[in-house]
């Protein structure tokens, strides 16, 4: 390890004291530049982190902001540039001497091992050990435990992290890192695979960590939550600092400097004009393996030139929803219509031949694959159509044609269509497969999640192309955690809870309306509790 | 009753949404599987059992504790046997449906009952119906010995992240450094050593291409394989066969004694089998308990596992992946080397032409089957020795069964338990993928 003026590592500790009270510690970054190849992600990046401050990274998609906080952590080395801890230079030459000096990192996608515990997952590189390396887990539990305690987390030391919701293990990525006496903690977009909820609880987790000295770099593409957060806000566009604004600036300055152009943060849409109804969901009814109901006799309709939304908290059977239409799900009774075929019992092929689009929750699983460039990925379920493919064979130029006006388009950031799309940064390679979703004639556009992760221009952007695509007569399924797109986007949203349809309302419904559905109230008894809010409502369960 | 309040109350912290969302169910082909093997205990060893009696033979004439032999009546032990089995099997099935998982003790009881029905029914079926338990082990051994050793190979390679095909290789090369070098030094010690370093030397070109250069892990495998099999049998024929003054003194290594140990070596069946062996037994006993115990409780293997199931993770807190799997694979060739002095320093005393006889595959399989833990692996080891010296031991008994048909059954169970058939077989996540830094 090379360090420079910095105490001795913090390997082996005593039990720590209660309540944490962490030793601050002052982050500077002096012209960080950090090139992959001819693509410069940061450009001589300057940015300071002062002890206890919340500082929020903004960007486009592809800014640089996941590369920047790589290379404070010790995963890729800088270009050039340095990193000052506490007025002297450090380098780091893996995550080891970053964490030896107090910076933790949560990662975009999380760094857990699934068949591993919690405890496990957390004394991992860091762990206690009796004599001849025999692991002391009990240590590790205790300090699960006394950090659970503080942050009134509810974690299980024992519990299999693969078994734990999304929320829960990132709870335990931050305390792996406070276990680690983190004085800096990196959390990249930690709240885009989080419900509402659990975005609050995060931010009253980061508020108390403040609290106790440590320093927090944040990244969101959520305005909202940046500005409710942050002590200060850094923008960077196209690898460089283009400046540093205050919390309280207004949502519309923030985000016209990010793109650098203004943007229209609400999406200006004529109304529906709906035309014969195609699609059509009647007593649907989806069971998981393990012989649930996930999806419980749900029935509603889409026409065309309409956006349905579907809105419910996350695991409320929309995934399996969007899943049984697609074709992919086992044990599915009940009917899908579109244009009057049944799509149960099709496989995925003959339902995305039937015409639909599909934009899958999670994209790298299975919306692309990442060895492959971004002009085949364009092509993925057209390549054996014309123009791309000819009797057998491929043809690259057209392929390739394709990929530079798709790119061009949708504003995918990249030096090359043909570099694999697993360098793209997040948010670029959801537009690669909205990009190839929506480039064909549809009978029913169908898309989880579909601006997820992605900056606040792309969105404007591509609720624009979903708009569109409704306006050309394409019915259009929007699945979304996110209240704020469902609401913009939609139509009619129809509420999911226990897998069950609460109901279906107006696309101009108030969030307390949908708020109440999303917890279990059919739209009747939400709509009295409104009119009589004092009074509670007693129900037979479910 | 539930009562609302006007707060969408979201799912509770640590608990996923869907109501009820347990345990990952079990595998639901298990109780289908006890059920037909119940059905074949009820009918071939009930119902078309053999009569009279099956003889065990458990104490050798020279044994200073004579234990007077184990004597049952086949038709009737093989009622009993299906009686228990069907039990199980009905046991099973409840508490699938109960609980949507069995309980490990019933899998667990489940193999053994079934075994020794099987063994009772084929001894009973031979002219003879006698055998020897203590030559059943003990003979099992000759073969259990390298598998033991080959498979801890594959548990150090393949926790780690690197598919380890080249075991046959480590074994082959372990055997014919082992039985030069003890040729010439006249010191079987100096034998061991040297093939633990050609193990290691085996592994460093598993290394060197596999991790290093990225190529292909169960090609650069087999392509060892077959380096090692044309070299040692090249130098065989080149060294080995002249002879000097009408000796073959290449080919003469001194041989690891049996090393007794007192009182324990005298216990029925076990203390042949288990405390009259070379070093090299010991050895491999000391192996298994310490790589298990490195693997599950000590930090070196909690890395070692995290670097075998998600290598980016254990990057990110620091662990050099790389380098770690580099030292298991170095590792797991001495461990396989050592396997191999066992051919030509205790068991034959002389090496021939690709004399390990494809037992570095069926190491592979004892791995599979023994779940990539050392133990299992020991386990299924020795399930697949005591299988493939029952075959001969059986000719000598004389019996109807053909000789294959047994040799293959272990086999068979190894595919079932892979298909997830019987319990479920699960690799390292990150197994045979090389780690490259993104
Ligand atoms: N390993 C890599 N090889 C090549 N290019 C890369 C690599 N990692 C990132 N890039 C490129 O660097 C640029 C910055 O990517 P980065 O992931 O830092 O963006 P980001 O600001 O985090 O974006 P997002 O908000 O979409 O996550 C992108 O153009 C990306 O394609
Ligand atoms: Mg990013």
């Amino acid at each position: 390890m090379r360090r420079a003026g910095i105490a001795g590592p913090a390997h082996r500790r005593p039990p720590a004291p209660t309540p944490r009270w962490v030793e601050s510690l002052k982050l500077e970054l002096k012209g960080i530049t950090k090139s992959f190849g001819a693509l410069v992600a940061n450009d001589h990046i300057d940015l300071v982190v002062e002890p206890g401050q919340i500082h929020s990274l903004l960007g486009e998609n592809g800014a640089g902001k996941s590369t920047l906080m790589n290379v404070l952590y010790g995963l890729h080395q800088p270009t050039s540039g340095e990193i000052h801890v506490d007025g002297s230079a450090v380098a780091f030459a893996g995550p080891a001497d970053a964490m030896a000096v107090g910076i933790g990192m949560v990662h975009q996608h999380f760094m857990l091992v699934p068949v591993f515990t919690v405890a496990e997952n957390v004394a991992l590189g860091n762990e206690s050990t009796g004599r001849g390396g025999i692991l002391d887990l009990d240590a590790t539990r205790r300090r699960i435990r006394e950090i659970s305690a503080q942050f009134g987390f509810d974690v299980d030391p024992d519990a299999l992290v693969g078994e734990l919701p999304v929320g829960v293990q990132q709870r335990v990525e931050i305390i792996k890192a406070l276990a680690r006496e983190a004085k800096v903690l990196i959390l990249d977009e930690p709240t885009a695979v989080l419900t509402p909820q659990e975005t609050d609880e995060l931010m009253d987790i980061m508020r108390q960590l403040k609290a106790n000295g440590t320093s927090i770099v944040f990244i969101s593409h959520k305005l909202r939550e940046v500005k409710a957060v942050s002590d200060k806000i850094t923008v960077i566009r196209r690898g460089k600092v283009v400046g540093t604004a205050d919390p309280s600036a207004p949502t519309t300055e923030l985000a016209s400097m990010m793109v650098g152009r203004s943007v229209s943060l609400t999406l200006e849409k004529s109304a529906a004009e709906p035309g014969e109804t195609t699609f059509a969901v009647t007593n649907l009814t989806v069971t998981n393996d393990a012989g649930q109901r996930v999806v419980d006799d749900v029935t509603f309709a889409v026409s065309r030139g309409e956006i349905l939304g579907i809105a419910g908290v996350q695991g409320n059977g929309q995934t399996e929803l969007a899943e049984a239409v697609l074709g992919l799900r086992r044990h599915v009774r009940g009917s899908i219509t579109l244009g009057g075929t049944e799509l149960v019992g099709r496989s995925v092929r003959e339902v995305l031949d039937a015409g639909v689009g599909y934009v899958p929750e999670d994209r790298q699983d299975d919306g692309l694959v990442g060895g492959f460039s971004i002009a085949e990925n364009l092509v993925l379920d057209l390549y054996k159509q014309r123009p791309f493919s000819r009797r057998a064979t491929l043809d690259r130029a057209a392929i390739a044609a394709n990929a530079a006006a798709k790119v061009a388009e949708f504003d995918v950031r990249t030096l090359s269509a043909a570099d694999p799309v697993a360098t793209l940064s997040g948010g670029n390679q959801q537009k690669v497969v909205l990009a190839r979703e929506l480039s064909r004639p549809l009978k029913l556009f169908l898309a989880s999640q579909p601006t997820r992760g992605v900056d606040v221009g792309s969105i404007e952007f591509l609720h624009k192309r979903i708009v569109a695509e409704r306006d050309a007569g394409t019915p259009v399924l929007i699945v979304s955690t996110e209240l704020d797109e469902v609401l913009e986007l939609s139509d009619r949203i129809a509420v999911l809870f226990a897998g069950k349809l609460m109901g279906v309302v107006p696309g101009k419904s108030s969030r307390e309306l949908l708020g109440l559905m999303m917890a279990g109230l059919t739209v009747d008894e939400a709509r009295a509790h409104l009119d009589h809010p004092d009074a509670t409502i007693e129900r037979e369960p479910a | 009753m539930s009562t609302v309040t006007t707060q969408p109350a979201g799912r509770p912290a640590g608990q996923p949404a869907v109501a009820g969302v347990g345990p990952a169910p079990g595998s639901r082909r298990t109780p289908i599987v006890l059920a037909v093997l119940a059905a074949v205990a009820i009918v071939v060893f009930a119902v078309l059992g053999p009569g009279g009696q099956a003889t065990f033979r458990i104490s050798q004439d020279n044994d200073a504790w004579q234990v007077p032999n184990l004597v049952l009546p086949a038709k009737a032990f093989g009622v009993a046997i299906a009686v228990v089995c069907t039990a199980l099997a009905v046991l099973a099935y409840r508490q699938m449906r109960a609980n949507g998982r069995i309980a490990k003790w019933v899998t667990l009881t489940y193999a053994p009952v079934f075994v020794v029905g099987l063994l009772v029914w084929i001894v009973g079926g031979t002219t003879t119906q006698n055998i020897t338990l203590v030559g059943l082990f003990t003979g099992a051994m000759l073969i259990t010995t390298p598998l033991v050793f080959g498979s801890l190979s594959g548990v150090l390679c393949e926790r780690s992240g690197v598919v380890n095909i080249a075991i046959e290789g480590q074994l082959l090369a372990g055997a014919f450094t082992a039985a030069l070098v003890a040729s010439i030094t006249h010191n079987a010690f100096a034998g061991l050593f040297a093939a633990a370093a050609a193990g290691v030397a085996v592994s460093a070109l598993l290394a060197v291409f596999s991790i290093k250069y990225v190529v292909n892990q169960i090609i650069v495998g087999v392509v060892l394989n077959v380096l090692v099999s044309g070299l040692t049998g090249f130098l065989f024929e080149k060294i080995m066969k002249t002879s000097v003054n009408g000796a073959t003194i290449y080919n003469q290594p001194a041989q690891l004694p049996a090393l007794p140990i007192p009182l324990l070596s005298e216990i029925p069946v076990i203390g042949p089998m288990l405390f009259r062996q070379s070093i090299i037994g010991y050895l491999m006993l000391v192996l298994v308990a310490a790589i298990w115990f490195g693997l599950f409780r000590t930090r070196w293997g909690l890395r070692i596992r995290a670097v075998g199931e998600h290598p980016k993770a254990a990057d990110t807190v620091g662990i050099n992946v790389n380098r770690t799997r580099v030292r298991n694979v170095l590792a797991g060739g001495a461990v396989a080397g050592i396997g191999g002095a066992y051919f030509t320093l205790v068991a034959v005393s002389s090496f021939s032409k690709d004399m390990t006889g494809g037992l570095g595959f069926i190491a592979l399989a004892a791995l599979i089957f023994g779940r990539w833990n050392p133990i299992g692996a020991a386990l299924a080891a020795l399930l697949f020795g005591v299988a493939g010296n029952l075959q001969s031991i059986l000719s000598l008994a004389g019996t109807p069964i053909d000789g294959q048909f047994l040799a293959m059954l272990p086999y068979a169970l190894t595919i079932l338990a892979v298909s997830g058939f019987v319990g479920r077989s699960r690799a390292p996540a990150a197994d045979g993928q090389p780690y490259v830094k993104g």
